[in-house]
């Protein structure tokens, strides 16, 4: 049954439905809401056997949820941006200990300056902490990646993120099916852990390895992701054959057959370029979009597949690699080694910067005139950039950046 | 030996019982009840031989007391979680390890939260009969674990924290922690320049930081009574919530001090009073362990070459009185001369 609901709350019942034991709660926007309602749930008895914990910190969040999941609890927790890069070090010793903990990231920008809205910076800083990465491009999508994984997480004993686009998707309210209890109960099987904290049969978890042994470990965590590109879309083929919806795998693929040009994205965007390539339609130029729903392990077999008659990639990504350019553009160079494809770079969104159909379609035909930079930066103020450039060219002391920024709109307003 | 009363010793064989009251070295003497966790063949050995800790090292003989006597208390339903520390690394070096017990290191900072998770997954589970400790140097605890620790205190989690300190970054090569005593020379603060060693007017007291998060139960505890250890673990063991333990264990590599003078600079650590021997309950201090005699910090300073800067060339006589001010305001603190004064009346 179709419900009117708030991304945010949606996740926490289908997070509900998934039975978590433990809950570590630390607010952090835009994903407060996802454990408001969690607390919710737990307090009204809707969830029930579970330990709602509120930390001190994300750091502490984790750390609980390390604990709580190597004693053998179902465990889940959420954050976003400042409050993922808090919890680094316990992020990288989760994956390392092989921890089936699931947890939401509300993708949100990485400050200073300090800002709330929308980019994938948070999620990237990430992304080779060993966990796996999947991102929801709708809230539906959100919903049945959560259910998907927790079994994912526990199949492979390897902790999962479910990135979602931090307000466009977290509060965005609109019409989703939160599967019951029941369907939820017959996809995920009760937690079984491969290691357990149990004085019945004491083991030493998380003891010291050296050069002997240690980079068969690391080995054998990245074999784990690879066996993640095998049992993604086992879980999201079983999803589908139960709840009727093709949520998860490892990407989609839009309008991609006979199409020389490809938009490649992730996340919440997928719906605007899908948009923008239909109105583009009209002018002639056919253009697919591949949205990835998986990053890591990063899906190389699958785009190639769904890139296979693509003359010219444009990965619109929303994250930056400073001083060197996009990120997931430099993932997919590497999975096209040796096609004759070329993908150009387009940064967008950066905290939360609106991403407009009119200005992708512009870039879009400049892409398929081939007058597309390598490296683009959609809806760049060039305007506001060359006039901080000329200031600090002017003495040492030019000021903090940010707020010489400000001043400029001020006087300049935004337009270029 | 058949039943002897105190009273019928010679003063040489008196001498022999320095500890009476302690039992650490008497328990031939003690009736079985009373006798301590080592001292029964079903003692779990939680920490088992071959370690890598140093010669002398406090910080294994006082996990292996606390840890023996949970599990006494918890009847072997006890998992223990570590922070990453020297005890950590010279129980697991791969691919061995000394624990006995289902054992958990994650990182340097997270021992508390850690705790929490497991005491949580057992509470989830119904099996409230597995305790969980946490443990952690005094980096762990007092510096980088700080957080994680208040913050288990402040929700009560039921976990018992044991913080074995030996006042310094050991497992890195003896760095300051907020746990180094003012003068102590460790390699951040060089015994060079005008005030050798670490300043005065810094560090934290965590004991009483946790007394004021009203917990149920804090304690210090010493290797140099090791019985008084153990009696405050089945002590903390027997009550539910957050609880903590603070020991002292002197580090002889650390220290620059004797390996066979371990227990005795504990001993004189307290005796001085630079480290006061106490138990507090729901904010309160409850009780303490009083001074058997007073000595000069003085005596416990001159066992330990990283306070020589303090003798040598010359004696340092303010910064010496500074210290002695330290330990008479934690006798007067604790009371820990009230027998002297009750005798005097």
């Amino acid at each position: 049954m179709l419900k009117q609901i708030e991304g945010s709350r949606a996740v926490a019942e289908a997070v509900a439905r998934c039975r978590p034991e433990v809950i570590c709660a630390y607010p952090i926007s835009p994903q407060t809401h996802i454990v408001e309602a969690c607390g919710e749930l737990v307090k009204s008895g809707e969830l029930e056997n579970c330990e709602y914990i509120n930390v001190e910190s994300e750091f502490a969040a984790l750390s609980v949820a390390i604990g709580a999941s190597a004693a053998g609890a179902r465990t889940y927790t959420a954050t976003a941006s400042q409050g993922l890069l808090f919890m680094a070090e316990a992020v990288y010793n989760a994956s390392g200990l092989g921890l089936p903990i699931v947890m939401t990231i509300g993708n949100r920008a990485i400050g200073a300056p300090i800002n709330i809205w929308n980019d994938h910076s948070d999620s990237m800083s990430m992304r080779d902490a060993g966990w796996i990465q999947l991102f929801a491009e709708t809230n539906q999508e959100a919903v049945d990646l959560h259910i998907q994984a927790f079994a994912l997480a526990e199949k492979l004993s390897c902790p999962v993120m479910v990135c979602m686009d931090g307000f466009i998707l977290t509060h965005a309210y609109e019409r989703l099916e939160i599967p019951d209890q029941a369907a939820v109960d017959a996809f995920l099987p009760p937690f079984q852990p491969r290691q357990v904290l149990d004085p019945a049969a004491p083991y030493s978890i998380g003891a010291m390895v050296g050069p002997e042994a240690f980079m068969e470990v690391r080995y054998l965590a990245h074999d784990k992701q690879l066996q993640a590109l095998d049992v993604i879309p086992e879980i999201q083929a079983a999803f589908t054959q139960q709840f009727g919806r093709d949520s998860g795998g490892l990407l989609h693929s839009y309008n991609c057959e006979h199409a020389a040009t490809v938009v490649v994205t992730m996340g919440s965007l997928a719906g605007t370029v899908k948009d923008a390539v239909d109105e583009l339609r009209l002018e002639g130029p056919k253009v697919g979009v591949v949205s990835l729903s998986c990053y890591r392990p990063f899906p190389a077999a699958a785009l190639r597949e769904a890139l296979a008659e693509a003359r010219r990639v444009i990965v619109v990504e929303k994250c930056l690699a400073p001083g060197f350019g996009g990120i997931v553009s430099t993932d997919l160079r590497m999975a096209l080694q040796g096609v004759d494809c070329h993908v150009k770079t387009v940064i967008a969104g950066l905290g939360g910067r609106p991403i407009t159909r009119p200005s992708l379609q512009s870039m879009l035909r400049r892409a398929l005139k081939g007058e597309l930079a390598d490296l683009h930066f959609l809806d760049l103020n060039r305007g506001m950039v060359d006039r901080e450039l000329a200031n600090q060219r002017r003495g040492i002391a030019s000021g903090p950046i940010a707020e010489n920024l400000l001043k400029d709109v001020a006087i300049h307003g935004d337009a270029d | 030996m058949p039943h002897v009363k105190l009273d019928d010793l010679t003063d040489q064989q008196k001498v022999k019982f320095y500890q009476k009251g302690t039992f650490t070295v008497g328990n031939r003497l003690v009736d079985p009840d009373n006798r301590g966790v080592q001292a029964s063949e079903a003692r779990s050995n939680a920490i088992t031989s071959g370690h890598r800790a140093c010669q002398g090292c406090g910080e294994a003989l006082g996990a292996r007391y606390a840890l023996d006597a949970a599990l006494r208390a918890a009847e072997g339903q006890l998992i223990a979680v570590n922070a990453t520390g020297c005890l950590e690394v010279f129980s697991t070096p791969y691919p061995e390890t000394s624990w006995q017990l289902p054992w958990m290191h994650s990182l340097f900072g997270n021992a508390p939260a850690v705790a929490t998770g497991v005491a949580a997954a057992m509470k989830v589970k119904g099996r409230e009969n597995v305790r969980v400790v946490a443990q952690g140097g005094d980096g762990g605890t007092t510096d980088i674990g700080f957080g994680c620790l208040s913050g288990m205190f402040e929700r009560n989690d039921d976990v018992l924290y044991v913080c074995y300190d030996n006042e310094a970054y050991m497992n890195t090569g003896v760095q300051r922690s907020s746990a180094t005593p003012p003068t102590a020379r460790t390699a951040t603060t060089p015994a060079v320049g005008d005030a050798p060693g670490n300043v005065f007017g810094t560090g934290k007291n965590v004991p009483l930081i946790a007394l004021a998060h009203n917990i149920p139960y804090v304690a210090t505890a010493s290797v140099a009574d090791l019985h008084d250890l153990e009696r405050k673990v089945q002590k903390a063991m027997r009550l539910r919530g957050a609880r903590y333990i603070h020991v002292f264990v002197p580090c002889p590599l650390g220290w620059g001090s004797d390996s066979k003078a371990t227990i005795k600079i504990a001993r004189l650590a307290s005796e001085c009073g630079l480290f006061p021997l106490w138990e507090g309950e729901d904010g309160l201090v409850t009780g303490s362990l009083p001074i058997r005699k007073k000595i000069p910090v003085d005596d416990y300073l001159k066992t330990q070459k990283r306070f020589r800067h303090l003798f040598e060339p010359q004696r340092d006589d303010a910064r010496i009185a500074a210290l002695q001010r330290m330990a008479d305001a934690n006798i007067k603190r604790f009371d820990l001369l009230r027998h002297e004064r009750e005798a005097a009346i």
